[in-house]
């Protein structure tokens, strides 16, 4: 018991979270972005695997770790087109479409990756991001390790979350693309429209979705493998739920988790005589618990999943 | 440009939209067949033999059809009163672990056995949806999400009983379950090949399926909900229940395909015992427009996807994931192709 507690006081365990958070992040931020414009993107888990996939490839194949991002979130980004297309202009089913997005794109990105690399015994690596010391600050006691020793793209998630904050609340676009979310039909009374500000959403949303993925490869990580996503972006879904759509709560739902999921990795190796996959369990149960508790309270968006069609109301 | 409802469907088009889903789809996934320097047309023909070429070809795709007419039923029954039941891999799981749990020790006469494992493994399923659409009804919580995160939980647990209590002390390598007692095996209906009863069972559940849509108020009610809750209401339908009904049925049907794998395949569960069998459902019941005898053809075609793409991938080394995307792109084909037989496009 003493153990589970000492482990509590190790920094290595806080700076995980904000490392096995940083996936997450993008993920959360991007799905809030689609549902804040009123469109529901189920394809999460599908273009979270496609991110890791094109990211993790363009560095194998000889690129730099920045191309490779910016090859996820290109990726992602068409992922979602597709998405925006089905959805917003022809107003499918957003449950059906996004799980024909995630079967498609996760399908498409084994194949992809197998066209490349041989069955092996080993995935092949590349060398991904290292932690990077921020200067005077890494070395401050304690809260520097935890904080100031990340890689870079968590700082870049972090900034995500406050662009998104400030955009959605303080900015013209932001207001369009919330009212988007409400009511579309007060939009287009504006002068605005409403189907290009959902197809932006999701489309930039999306990128964001394949950004967390490609942390997967380039950061946590160095390889690609099938199932890799492992149910994360499911998990942004209900974060979103979470958070009430708030970008500042996204990110305290992500981190919590994350604490969660750092937590019970490194008391598998200090309790002994319980199964290791009670401890995975944790994240999956603790995600519908979560989603059960704030259910209720839950200021949904309200043309969320609601197809806009001009002058039909 | 902009869509209009259609007063009905007519009959030729609900027959197009499939068809023609199909066509664009594998159009569509021969652009990377040909990115993996094969000819599209030497590899679907490879395909086509892999599922159809020999009886023992035949037998495999009947034999890899059954769970999915089982999984594509659980769709359809549930999206027909749009519960979107995703959780149907994790029922698979929850109906196949109960069936070989119980059927390792039990002690009935064969036949009795063969169906009380098989209603064990329907309770299982049934039992595992009720909780997600109790959250839905209860709390608000969206089922999409808890049966997916369902799905996870309960691919560990099976791991978590077949590594411990369930472990079979006799099986090599892999971890397995205690297989199922001999006497609960469904008998072969194809000798010497895998093909066994529970492909008439699955029939049988299609045409159960269709004659409670077709003729019992159940049906009605949970076709009325679908459409609109609020007419549905209005009708005097209650909607928690006929939900809550809907959940147990598709559930039920979901666990029975674990259940019948069991039996009749694998006797024992491993956690590699389905190829995504509930997700391939989804597809399975769209692209039979959600009728379920329909689900019988469309179970056919993506079984024939997936057992032709492996030989075709032996053949030609496309890899073998192909037929996931393949069946992916079906579903999103599909989505299109039933919007035009309800819509049409007006200038």
């Amino acid at each position: 018991m003493t153990d589970a507690i000492d482990l509590l006081l190790n920094t290595n365990l806080w700076a995980a979270v904000l490392r096995i958070a940083t996936p997450l992040i993008f993920g959360v931020l991007g799905a809030l972005l689609c549902e804040r414009a009123g469109v529901l993107n189920l394809g999460i888990e599908g273009i979270m695997t496609m991110g890791a996939m094109t990211g993790w490839l363009t560095v194998y194949l000889g690129g730099d770790l920045w191309m490779g991002l910016l090859v996820a979130a290109f990726a992602g980004g068409l992922i979602g087109l597709l998405h925006a297309g089905l959805t917003v202009p022809l107003g499918l089913s957003q449950h059906v479409s996004g799980l024909g997005i995630t079967l498609f794109a996760s399908a498409a990105s084994y194949y992809i990756f197998r066209l490349v690399v041989e069955v092996g015994s080993l995935p092949p690596t590349i060398e991904p991001f290292r932690p990077v010391d921020i200067p005077y600050l890494s070395e401050l006691p304690v809260i520097g390790t935890i904080l100031f020793s990340q890689t870079l793209p968590t700082y870049l998630a972090l900034l995500a979350v406050a662009m998104m904050a400030y955009i959605l609340a303080h900015t013209p676009l932001g207001t369009a693309i919330r009212m988007t979310g409400e009511n579309p039909h007060a939009v287009e009374a504006q002068g605005l429209n409403p189907m290009r500000i959902r197809i932006g959403a999701v489309v930039v949303g999306s990128a964001l979705m394949a950004l967390g993925g490609a942390f997967l490869t380039t950061a946590a990580f160095n390889s690609f493998f099938p199932e890799m996503v492992q149910g994360r972006g499911w998990i942004c879904i209900a974060l979103v739920v979470f958070a009430s759509w708030k970008p500042g709560k996204a990110l305290v739902g992500a981190l919590l988790f994350a604490f969660f999921d750092a937590y019970q990795l490194r008391l598998q190796t200090v309790v002994d005589g319980v199964p290791y996959q009670l401890f995975l369990m944790a994240p999956y149960v603790l995600s519908i618990v979560a989603l059960v508790l704030v259910a209720r309270r839950a200021q949904v968006p309200a043309a969320l999943m609601t197809p806009y069609r001009r002058g039909e109301r | 440009m902009r869509l209009e409802r259609r007063s009905h469907v007519p009959l030729h088009l609900a027959f197009l939209a499939p068809v023609s889903a199909v066509l664009v789809a594998l159009f569509l996934a021969a652009g990377l067949i040909a990115a993996a320097g094969v000819s599209p047309l030497t590899a679907y023909t490879e395909l086509v033999r892999g599922a159809f070429g020999s009886r023992l070809a035949l037998s495999e795709m009947l034999t890899r059809a059954t769970p999915l007419i089982f999984t594509g039923l659980a769709a359809a029954v549930a999206f027909r009163a749009r519960l979107w039941n995703i959780g149907a891999e994790g029922q698979f799981f929850m109906g196949a672990l109960m069936t070989a749990w119980v059927g390792h020790s039990l002690s009935l006469p064969g036949p009795l056995g063969m169906i009380v494992l098989m209603l064990i493994g329907m309770a299982a399923g049934a039992a595992l949806l009720a909780g997600p659409a109790f959250m839905r009804l209860r709390f608000g919580v969206d089922e999409v999400v808890t049966t997916l995160l369902l799905n996870f939980i309960v691919l560990l647990f099976v791991g978590l009983m077949i590594e411990g209590p369930l472990r079979d002390p006799l099986a090599f390598g892999w971890p397995s379950s205690v297989p199922v007692d001999g006497a609960y095996r469904l008998p072969d209906l194809i000798p010497r090949t895998r093909l066994h009863c529970g492909f008439l069972v699955a029939l049988g559940a299609a045409g159960a399926v269709w004659l409670v849509f077709a003729r019992t108020v159940f049906g009605m009610e949970s076709r009325a909900t679908g459409l609109s809750g609020s007419a549905a209401r209005f009708a005097g339908i209650s909607l928690p229940g006929t939900l809550m009904r809907v959940a147990l049925f598709s559930g039920a049907l979901a666990g029975l395909a674990g259940s019948v794998e069991v039996l009749g395949v694998t006797a024992g569960v491993t956690t590699t015992m389905s190829p995504g069998f509930g997700y391939a459902g989804i597809v399975v019941a769209m692209l039979a427009a959600l009728h379920p005898v329909g689900v019988v053809g469309s179970a056919i075609f993506v079984a024939t996807i997936f057992v032709g793409a492996d030989a075709m991938s032996r053949a030609t080394g496309v890899p073998s994931f192909i037929a996931d995307v393949i069946v992916a792109l079906c579903l999103l084909t599909m989505l299109v192709a039933l919007l035009f037989t309800t819509h049409r496009v007006r200038r």
